[in-house]
């Protein structure tokens, strides 16, 4: 039958589908074309609308971009013999620095698996309550560290604590949506087979979902918490202890002191590609060791 | 034409690929055979250059293809298209955006990256499309086709290229026994009209004789048997798998009529019997 139909028919056939091919072609090309445009020009105008409001305005300033980095260079070089030491000096407020993003990167972590285990669609406990822990993630994440910090520190006083927390409210709700978006992807198989043997929504998870996620939350976690490294060294601007208080000691009273910031911007960068290093031989030896 | 010689690949201690050698000098059809594991797949990705060859040669047409690098390689690949049991297709992207992948050895990466293709390739690749019964799919996503038009669309994207030689690793091991016919029915067209060489892995017998005009069989890397379907017999297949007297390949089969066969040999045992 298939003959039959090719015979005369077939080449008009053909033509017909290139034809709507094409025009779906051209469409497409025409409209990525505006897109295009339109982007281009916001570009453009945002740039002239932003470069206007400033203060100085963009080409005047870009000139002096390296000057400030040109003088601590050029200051911390005079007296490179000073940095090995001011790093030894700064190691323990390092420390505490990495103590800070630790504790808040696994409190934080540990909230965000629960809440985004009942915040992803065909996982969640409570299906009808998922828009709810959704919208509680925004907030969590919406709101500064700083500003957390900032309420906490009126509370509680200065110190670590304060950083902990804070830094760790905005890890459950960054975290817990990276892992809902993992939760996703994640086979659904095991999750009904462990129903099938009447396991509870607790058991499902724990042993049906979190084996086949873990690589992924495990690299998310470890991302957070180089990136909470550094959030924890800024809370130490606003008197939560650390390198960050450090930092803002030796950065405002200048004088003669880039030599300091140096050696603490060293520390922060080499303690980052540490644990960048780590983290990625952790990462491979879970995916690989199977 | 194309010719191999002593060809290895070894991972670490393992030789997936031993010494292989033949030659191809005219345009052929032809089937390698030999269990999972035993270097065929390996083979061919060396063919293509997806996998560097540990040692030996690959000569076409007096070019050293083991040799190239670079825009010279990538040339080659083109020349030498590859056709994977998984298919392989860009899921998301439409059918005719998939054959046209054929031709991004010849395009810029730039106008490609935007999906500009010359009119001229659309509408052949719509043809090719036709010519293998899947135009009207033209436009669909690649993940919305069934295993056996995804395996066609695929056929189409190494059309598109034009190529010399066609390679094909286990075209058919993920289909139904109706896909895998209109699949190997298509890569015999490749080779009889349009004179291409077609080198297929393939998991069952009676289809290397069934479509072949040349068999390899390969057994732990080594090239164990190269002839014809016909000197294919029982025994020498039960060499390639390494396999004792037990073994009989229509209890794997995946031909329909295998069934008939089966049938007619239990009525003539019946027979026997009475």
């Amino acid at each position: 039958m298939s003959d039959l139909t090719a015979g005369q028919t077939g080449v008009a056939r053909v033509q017909d589908v290139q034809a709507a091919y094409m025009a779906m072609t051209r469409r497409k090309r025409l409209y990525g074309s505006v897109v295009l445009i339109v982007f281009i020009a916001l570009m453009v105008s945002g740039f002239q609308v932003a470069d206007g409001r400033n203060a100085g305005g963009f080409w005047d300033g870009i000139g002096n971009i390296f000057q400030f980095p040109g003088e601590v260079l050029a200051e911390a070089s005079e007296k490179i013999a000073n940095l090995p030491g001011l790093m030894w000096e700064f190691l323990p407020s390092l420390i505490e620095t990495v103590n800070i993003a630790a504790a808040s990167t696994l409190l934080g972590a540990m909230g965000a698996v629960l809440i985004s285990l009942l915040s992803t669609r065909g996982l969640a406990k409570w299906p009808r309550l998922i828009g709810v822990f959704r919208r509680v993630m925004d907030i969590l994440r919406a709101v500064p560290e700083i500003v957390i910090a900032l309420v906490l520190i009126f509370i509680l006083g200065g110190g670590p604590v304060p950083a902990m927390i804070a830094i760790a409210i905005h890890t459950v709700g960054a975290l817990g949506k990276l892992f809902s978006e993992v939760n996703e992807n994640a086979s659904l198989k095991p999750v009904e087979g462990l129903h099938s043997v009447g396991a509870t929504w607790g058991q499902r998870m724990w042993l049906g979902v979190i084996p086949q996620v873990a690589p992924n939350y495990l690299s998310y976690a470890l991302l957070r918490f180089e990136i909470n490294i550094r959030a924890s060294a800024i809370l130490g601007f606003v008197g939560s202890g650390g390198i960050g208080y450090d930092l803002k000691n030796a950065f405002s009273w200048g004088q003669g002191r880039y030599d300091e910031v140096a050696a603490i911007f060293l520390l922060l960068f080499g303690t980052i590609v540490l644990f960048d290093q780590v983290s990625s031989r952790y990462r491979n030896k879970l995916i690989g060791g199977e | 034409m194309l010719s191999i010689d002593a060809l290895t690949k070894s991972f670490g201690r393992n030789t997936a690929v031993d010494k292989v050698t033949f030659d191809v000098e005219k345009p052929a059809m032809i089937g390698i055979i030999g269990r999972s594991g035993a270097g065929k797949s390996t083979l061919l990705r060396m063919i293509n250059r997806l996998t560097e060859a540990s040692s030996g040669l690959i000569m076409f047409e007096g070019r050293e293809v083991t040799a190239l690098r670079g825009a010279d390689k990538r040339a080659w690949q083109s020349d030498c298209a590859m056709i994977f049991q998984q298919f392989n297709l860009v899921p998301r992207m439409d059918v005719v955006s998939n054959v046209l992948h054929g031709t991004l050895n010849r395009r810029s990466t730039l106008a490609t990256m935007f999906n500009l293709y010359p009119d001229a390739d659309i509408h052949r690749a719509i043809e090719i499309l036709d010519r293998l019964g899947i135009a009207d799919h033209a436009s669909k996503r690649a993940e919305a086709l069934s295993g056996g038009q995804q395996q066609r669309v695929a056929i189409a994207r190494a059309l598109m290229q034009d190529p010399k030689v066609v390679l094909a690793d286990e075209p058919i091991a993920s289909l139904d026994p109706m896909n895998a016919q209109l699949v190997m029915d298509d890569l015999r067209r490749i080779h009889e009209e349009d004179g291409r060489t077609v080198i297929a892995n393939l998991h069952t017998l009676d289809t290397a004789r069934r479509y072949c005009d040349r068999v390899i069989g390969m057994l732990h890397g080594r090239v164990v048997f190269d002839g014809s379907p016909e000197q294919l017999t029982t025994g020498v297949a039960r060499d390639i798998y390494g396999a004792d007297a037990s073994f009989s390949e229509d209890s794997t089969s995946t031909a329909i009529e295998t069934l008939d066969r089966g049938a007619a040999r239990a009525l003539r045992e019946a027979e026997a019997a009475v």
